[in-house]
């Protein structure tokens, strides 16, 4: 009895989207509540956003390929950074890993969905709106005052230059409301990823025996509900300054600019680690299948996000250590922000911990993974030179800083999250990815990157700052701003190549099968792409591997664990 | 893979510059000033202490970057699946609790000792004593430009710095006091301290102390509007009898030359008046520089221009042509009065 396979395999044969007519096939998507197609449908509004940051950040290198360019003036590359910023964060972070979850969560826990499918629908049309009304602002957001405008108050939208004196005209009302509506949106998201775990996990998945994907999304949604209220409260504040004569940060009456940093950062520092540990959950899940080796360490794992998420609450005025804080606050948050890279650190190791020893299969999303853990690395130890305040007073707000933070999201993130998208695709189209098409990719992403991202370190260092549209002459600066634009657009080619892998490998790839990797975790049991209501009969666990252990009935995991 | 190394040679590469650094890497700048406006030649104690902290962290670093890319490289080349393998499953290795250990201590040991080291230099840099002497400056952010007040001296300058060079035996550091009149700045002059920022509302201060004379190069840190790109600013530091010398010039009125005096008729006439002083005229506005002294500085519009004849006339026709967005508008005077109005200003030194 107890080593009778507990799963049974799917009954039903895969099915392919029938033809109908377009309508009612759109139709379907957009009332749909189905965690997978609403899942993908954050992933293709995310990739849309992806293309139209991609396109800004083209734009701004070109203005800084030489100093005193003219390429755009100093007002448009402004709002070029601004809603770079934005974009990136709120509209393709933020949705492209919501995602993910929402698409894999429910399978990974052998659910038929997620907790609230139709707050999830609804989850995902804020966010939605959200962008849509942020990028409104291109057309409304001068008002009345005439032609339009796109908010150009930098991401974090430092007071006091939202205030009307400094920002008239609706620009900066868009970038409020658009984020709130957003926000209202992923925190719906939240709610569910944390009831969904909590609540929907198949029989015999106890929490220490949830993947290590549940485990660390569940942090991201506690995160997530802890983080966005703090943006929201001050936004509505920022609101309420603007428009019904309140002070709380309008410097001019009494109030004070450095209130909204508090804010804005005790949202914005755990906004990082709500993108980074769906990050580490991808890598979580790909490096044990291309190791051959179960995650090494489960247990300190799941400590480790655990103490991050914990830490992460307490490190946000790293943020602000130029603002004139006392001495012994500035000491504090140096300790804060240091401690949170022991937990960072163990992961690294734990991931090390877990290709050692195995047989490594260089596919794809083990490449990805792979280029992640030099990045983050680098990253991480880029982080603690900033983390240490005398050095952040001589780095910080420089090209130095975003270097680094690109180096978290581009070469960590997003590295992470290709890996993601190409483990994952045979399951979410039926079929396999164009291998040529996904190295070539691979590669050129890989060059354009570092030419990017590592020498974009140097100007910072030689004291560039960052968000000017032009710079002098003779400051040393040049030669590394000119390499900087030159990777941009080996990216870019990179980004063109896995667009059109996608597209290419969804209707002419090979038929992918349910279990391409010969991996463990229960998404595999059915049919790629699973069925509606994903497992034919509820599936039941006894161990973290449960592929593994039906696959080696002689020496099942639940054994050891 | 071997992509995978290129992160590896940039900080090797990192290294090589500060040590090139050290070697006085000098970037001429046209205008005088001595090296490019980097940490890794510092010339002002506070500088320094951050720049032996930046070097103890890089190496600290550099260390633990080394060990951890050796061990990834290690364990991916060597566990790689091999082209004669049995296609049987690795041994599975769950965890090992004595390692966990070794690599949760090993990081907790690192971050103290980084801390303590970062927590010192904040205390010598944030807590220190003045001596007497010690100069005291009010420097007020202003969108695109900087205010430079000399209480103890009482006069108004704007945005080159001057100080006078301190020596250890006789130290004259100066203190400068942060303020805003618009929006958050941030004062950053990489050669002399980290950065402090300029926020509305708020009192700030910082100190520098600089060892050497000569132009140090910096600009707003903190985005503050349409032009902060080109809200530079230079700190001019002097010998001691260099800089009473400019304090003495800088406490003058304006002296009157009958030879401008169309010039200043035109200045006074118009709106010039309502922003910009010029001691012993009736210009007394405060939102713009103020020129008494215009002459005495290398560079206009915040150090957008070198302070020449044709630059200033281009400044006064239309402050966008060479700073977009400047807060300055056209004053929309005809060529008589702009040439009368630069002639005025060529006066005020």
């Amino acid at each position: 009895m107890a080593d009778a396979a507990p799963i049974s395999r799917p009954i039903f044969p895969t099915e392919r989207a029938a033809s109908k007519p377009l309508f009612e096939y759109l139709h379907e998507w957009v009332i749909t509540v189905d965690h997978k197609r609403l899942g993908i449908l954050y992933i293709l509004y995310a990739l849309t956003f992806l293309l139209i940051g991609g396109i800004e950040a083209t734009i701004m290198r070109i203005q800084l390929i030489v100093p005193h360019n003219h390429f755009v003036s100093p007002q448009v590359f402004n709002r070029l950074f601004t809603m770079h910023g934005t974009t990136m964060i709120f509209f393709v972070a933020m949705p492209i890993l919501f995602g993910f979850i929402n698409y894999l969560l429910p399978l990974m826990i052998g659910a038929r969905d997620m907790a609230f499918p139709r707050l999830n629908a609804w989850g995902f049309w804020m966010t939605a709106f959200g962008g849509l009304i942020l990028y409104f602002s291109f057309f409304g957001g001068s008002g009345l005052y005439g032609a339009g405008s796109a908010p150009d108050v930098g991401w974090f939208a430092y007071a006091p230059l939202t205030s009307p004196a400094f920002s008239r005209g609706h620009s900066t009302d868009y970038w409020i409301i658009g984020l709130l509506v957003s926000g209202f949106g992923s925190i719906a998201t939240a709610i569910n990823i944390v009831t969904t775990v909590l609540c929907m996990r198949c029989p015999g998945m106890k929490l220490s025996k949830m993947p290590l994907f549940a485990w660390l999304n569940l942090v991201t949604g506690g995160l997530v509900l802890l983080a966005m209220g703090p943006l929201a409260a001050a936004q509505l504040m920022l609101l309420i300054d603007r428009y019904l004569g309140g002070h709380f940060f309008d410097t001019q009456a009494g109030g004070a600019a450095v209130i909204w940093m508090h804010f804005f950062w005790i949202f914005g520092h755990p906004e990082v680690y709500i993108l980074v540990i769906p990050a580490f959950a991808f890598v979580s899940e790909i490096i044990p299948v291309f190791s051959r080796k179960p995650i090494f360490g489960y247990p300190i794992m799941v400590a480790a996000t655990l103490s991050i998420g914990f830490i992460s609450m307490s490190v946000w005025a790293h943020h602000m250590f130029t603002v004139g804080m006392v001495s012994y606050a500035n000491a504090f948050f140096v300790a804060s922000t240091m401690a949170i890279a022991v937990p960072t650190g163990i992961k690294i190791f734990n991931w090390l911990g877990t290709m050692w020893g195995g047989k490594i299969v260089f596919q794809l999303p083990m490449l990805f993974c792979i280029g992640f853990l030099f990045q983050f690395l680098i990253a991480g130890l880029t982080g603690i030179m900033l983390g240490a305040a005398p050095l952040d007073w001589q780095l910080g707000n420089s090209y130095f800083v975003v270097a680094h933070f690109h180096y978290v999201i581009v070469g960590g993130i997003l590295f992470a999250l290709f890996g993601a998208f190409y483990y994952w695709f045979p399951k979410m189209s039926g079929r396999m990815y164009n291998k040529r098409l996904g190295l070539l990719h691979f590669v050129l992403f890989l060059i354009g990157f570092h030419l990017t991202f590592d020498f974009m370190h140097i100007p910072g260092l030689l004291g560039m700052p960052r968000r000017i549209y032009t710079y002098e002459p003779g400051r040393g600066w040049d030669m590394w701003n000119l390499i900087v634009t030159v990777g941009v657009f080996f990216q870019a080619a990179g980004i063109l190549v896995f667009a059109a892998n996608l597209l290419w490998s969804y209707f002419k790839g090979k038929l992918a099968g349910n279990d391409p990797w010969d991996a463990w975790t229960l998404e595999w049991t059915t049919s790629s792409p699973p069925p509606p209501y994903n497992f034919a009969t509820t599936p039941v666990v006894k161990s973290r591997r449960p592929l593994w252990d039906l696959k080696h009935p002689e020496d099942p995991d639940w054994k050891y664990e | 893979m071997i992509l995978d190394f290129q992160p590896g040679l940039i900080i090797l590469g990192k290294i090589g510059l500060i040590q090139s650094g050290l070697a006085g890497m000098a970037v001429t700048d046209p205008s005088g000033a001595s090296a490019g406006p980097h940490m890794f030649s510092p010339a002002s104690t506070p500088a320094q202490s951050i720049y032996h902290l930046a070097l103890f962290v890089l190496v600290v670093a550099a260390a633990i970057f080394l060990t951890v890319f050796s061990l990834l490289v290690y364990s991916i080349v060597k566990y790689r699946r091999r082209s004669s393998d049995d296609g049987r499953e690795p041994p599975q290795v769950y965890g090992s609790n004595q390692v966990e250990l070794a690599w949760t201590v090993l990081p907790v040991l690192i971050v103290v000792v980084l801390f303590l080291a970062s927590a010192r230099v904040i205390h010598s840099v944030q807590d220190p004593r003045f001596p007497p002497g010690t100069i005291e400056v009010t420097a007020v952010g202003h969108q695109f430009w900087w205010e430079f007040r000399y209480p103890q001296q009482g006069f108004v300058a704007a945005n080159e710095l001057h100080v006078p060079v301190s020596d250890s035996k006789h130290p004259t550091p100066t203190h400068i006091t942060l303020l805003s009149a618009d929006t958050d700045h941030s004062f950053w002059v990489p050669r002399l301290a980290g950065k402090t920022d300029l926020i509305p509302n708020r009192v700030n201060s910082m100190w520098i102390d600089p060892h050497e004379t000569g132009a140090f190069l910096g600009q707003c840190a903190q985005y503050c509007g349409t032009q902060h790109a080109k809200m530079l600013l230079r700190v001019i530091v002097e010998s001691r009898e260099d800089f009473e010398r400019w304090v003495a010039n800088q406490r003058q009125q304006a002296k009157s030359i009958d030879t401008v005096a169309r010039g200043r008729q035109v200045f006074e006439a118009t709106a010039c008046v309502n922003c910009h002083t010029v001691a012993g005229t009736n210009g007394k506005g405060t939102f713009g520089p103020d020129l008494t002294h215009l002459m005495s500085r290398e560079t206009i519009a915040a150090g957008a221009a070198t302070n020449t004849p044709d630059n200033l006339r281009l400044w006064v026709k239309n402050p966008d042509d060479i700073k977009p967005g400047a807060r300055m508008p056209a004053m929309q005077l005809d060529n008589q009065q702009l040439d009368d109005v630069v002639a005025y200003l060529l006066s005020l030194r």
